[in-house]
């Protein structure tokens, strides 16, 4: 996979510190969820273990030798959550499901590619569209099955699709 | 027999009880006498008997009348016995229970056994002859200067307790007694100081100027002339006013030189030094300092968040403050507060408060690590956009 092109911020010291300064704070928990949303989005994931990511490189520089501490990760994550990238998995806040795109605009991806190939008012199974082979290429390829149904879901609230469950395998009509 | 007295049954300062038996019979050389049932201790210098009937009535016999010993161990019906083979009493004895006896002997009966060990204690006591090491006043003779351990009772314990009372009293005297003195000659300093002060000021020319200067600063420092007492400016609100104006007036100089700031500890140090024997009482210092601002004088007190209290020359502004710190922090690269404090010349307490400051208003931002606090100029808001 390509490098990530990591910002400026990330190769700076009091990046990895939360800041009392309100202000300042509010510019760094900024540049914060936009490394994390980027980060995901390169990586193509979809879900951030907590225990996980306090060593993985996004929180943790290593050249720098400095890492986000638990309860940093946390301001950030609930920043993330405020602003409704982010969904708690459980309670306990130990996994969470990171959304870099809100599921109605990967309803409009994925009508937009069903409109471009012509297959309106065809069944498609959800494996077809996330894992199939004709999706390759499209960012919605591989996505997380959550979101994926979310996706269809607010296409169904604008009726332009309808999930159907046949025999425990889901699958979905456009219109 | 004669050679027995009456005694209190105290012992003298220098004596210590060595060895004691119950149940011991005084025999008079074969004949009994009354003090046949007893309590008999041994001394470093006598031989003790007390009735155990009567506890008032104790008898001593000087070991240095003692010229022998004999043992007589015990029969049938008889207990076993020590004998005792006395000299010659010395003429002035005190009153004893026999004035006149025809034996140069006399026994103790031990009836609950003891003797062997009594008898062995009694050789050891004969040997050593410690009784002639310091020969022991006579009770009689200090009659009037009983050590308090001599009397027992609650009255014993409260002579001694008066007579401790008594000496803490005198060494409490004589500790202030040097201080007085010091106090005088302290008075003595100031005013030998006031009048170099004068004789430097009529005599201006024959010194240089910078020589004046130089000398009198030394002056000054060495002391305020004339402090502001509760004695000389009463109690209320006149008394902190003329303190606020002193204070000013003597830490203007020394505040504008360590950076316009100076913790109200320093304060309270040079201040009381100057001062020299009349302190200050902290709560005096702290409430003229907040008078000042009220007085329009060129310091103030200032509190910062963390609690430090500094009193700070009105000359320094918060703004310049914040720029000038930035623009140290931009210009070395991030500092601790240490290192702030080394640049600034200030100490480490004040160089962490500019930089909490600075903090605050948005110039710095800090670098937490387990090595410590370090502070970075604040790109978040001057590089982010």
């Amino acid at each position: 996979m390509a490098d990530f092109d990591w910002p400026w911020q990330y190769k700076f010291p009091p990046f990895f510190s939360i800041q009392p300064n309100i202000e300042t704070r509010k510019k760094q928990l900024e540049a914060w969820c936009t490394l994390v949303l980027t980060y995901q989005k390169h990586m193509k994931q979809y879900n951030l273990d907590v225990n996980e990511a306090q060593n993985s490189e996004l929180f943790y520089n290593k050249q720098l030798n400095r890492r986000l501490n638990l309860d940093a990760m946390y301001t950030v994550l609930e920043e993330l959550r405020k602003r409704g990238n982010l969904e708690w998995k459980d309670k306990n806040r130990s996994a969470c499901t990171l959304m870099w795109r809100s599921p109605a605009e990967w309803g409009n991806m994925i009508y937009s590619w069903i409109s471009s190939r012509a297959m309106n008012n065809t069944v498609c199974t959800l494996f077809e569209l996330s894992e199939g082979e004709d999706s390759v290429g499209q960012d919605f390829h591989g996505l997380d099955k959550g979101i994926l149904l979310r996706a269809l879901k607010s296409l169904e609230a604008e009726g332009k699709a309808e999930v159907i469950d046949f025999d425990g395998n889901e699958g979905v009509k456009f219109f | 027999m004669d050679r027995f007295s009456w005694c209190d049954g105290s012992l003298y300062p220098d004596e210590s009880l060595v060895e004691q038996q119950s149940g011991v019979a005084v025999y008079d050389g074969q004949d009994k006498t009354a003090f046949n049932a007893g309590f008999l201790m041994l001394t470093t210098h006598r031989i003790l008997w007390r009735d155990q009937r009567n506890r008032n009535c104790v008898i001593s016999l000087p070991l240095a009348n003692v010229s022998g010993v004999d043992e007589q161990p015990s029969g049938f019906t008889k207990s076993a016995k020590i004998v005792l083979h006395l000299s010659a009493g010395a003429p002035g004895r005190p009153p004893g229970p026999v004035t006149q006896s025809p034996h140069d002997y006399i026994r103790l009966s031990f009836r609950e056994l003891g003797q062997q060990e009594f008898l062995r204690s009694l050789k050891e006591e004969m040997k050593k002859r410690r009784w002639e090491a310091q020969p022991a006043a006579t009770p009689a003779s200090n009659n009037s200067g009983l050590l308090p351990r001599q009397r027992p009772g609650i009255v014993g314990i409260e002579r001694s307790i008066q007579q401790k009372n008594k000496e803490t009293n005198k060494n409490i005297s004589q500790a202030f007694q040097d201080l007085r003195n010091l106090m005088e000659k302290a008075k003595d300093m100031v005013g030998l100081s006031k009048t170099i002060a004068t004789k430097i000021k009529d005599k201006q020319g024959e010194i240089t100027e910078d020589e004046t200067v130089k000398f009198k600063s030394y002056l000054l420092s060495m002391g305020i002339p004339n402090p502001v007492t509760r004695e000389t400016h009463g109690t209320g609100d006149k008394y902190y006013t003329e303190l606020a104006r002193q204070l000013a007036s003597v830490l203007a100089k020394p505040v504008e030189d360590c950076g316009g700031m100076m913790t109200m500890t320093d304060v309270y140090c040079r201040v009381n030094r100057a001062r020299g024997m009349e302190l200050l009482s902290p709560e005096d210092l702290l409430h003229a300092c907040e008078l000042m601002e009220m007085l329009a004088l060129p310091l103030r007190l200032r509190t910062f968040d963390s609690g430090v209290s500094v009193l700070q020359a009105r000359s320094q502004d918060e703004e310049e403050i914040v720029s000038k710190t930035s623009s140290t922090i931009q210009d070395k690269g991030p500092l601790t507060a240490e290192q702030l404090a080394q640049i600034l010349g200030l100490s480490v307490i004040l160089a962490r408060e500019r930089l909490l400051l600075t903090e605050k208003m948005g110039g710095v931002c800090r670098d937490e690590t387990v090595e410590g606090l370090k502070f970075y100029p604040n790109l978040f808001l001057t590089a982010g956009s």
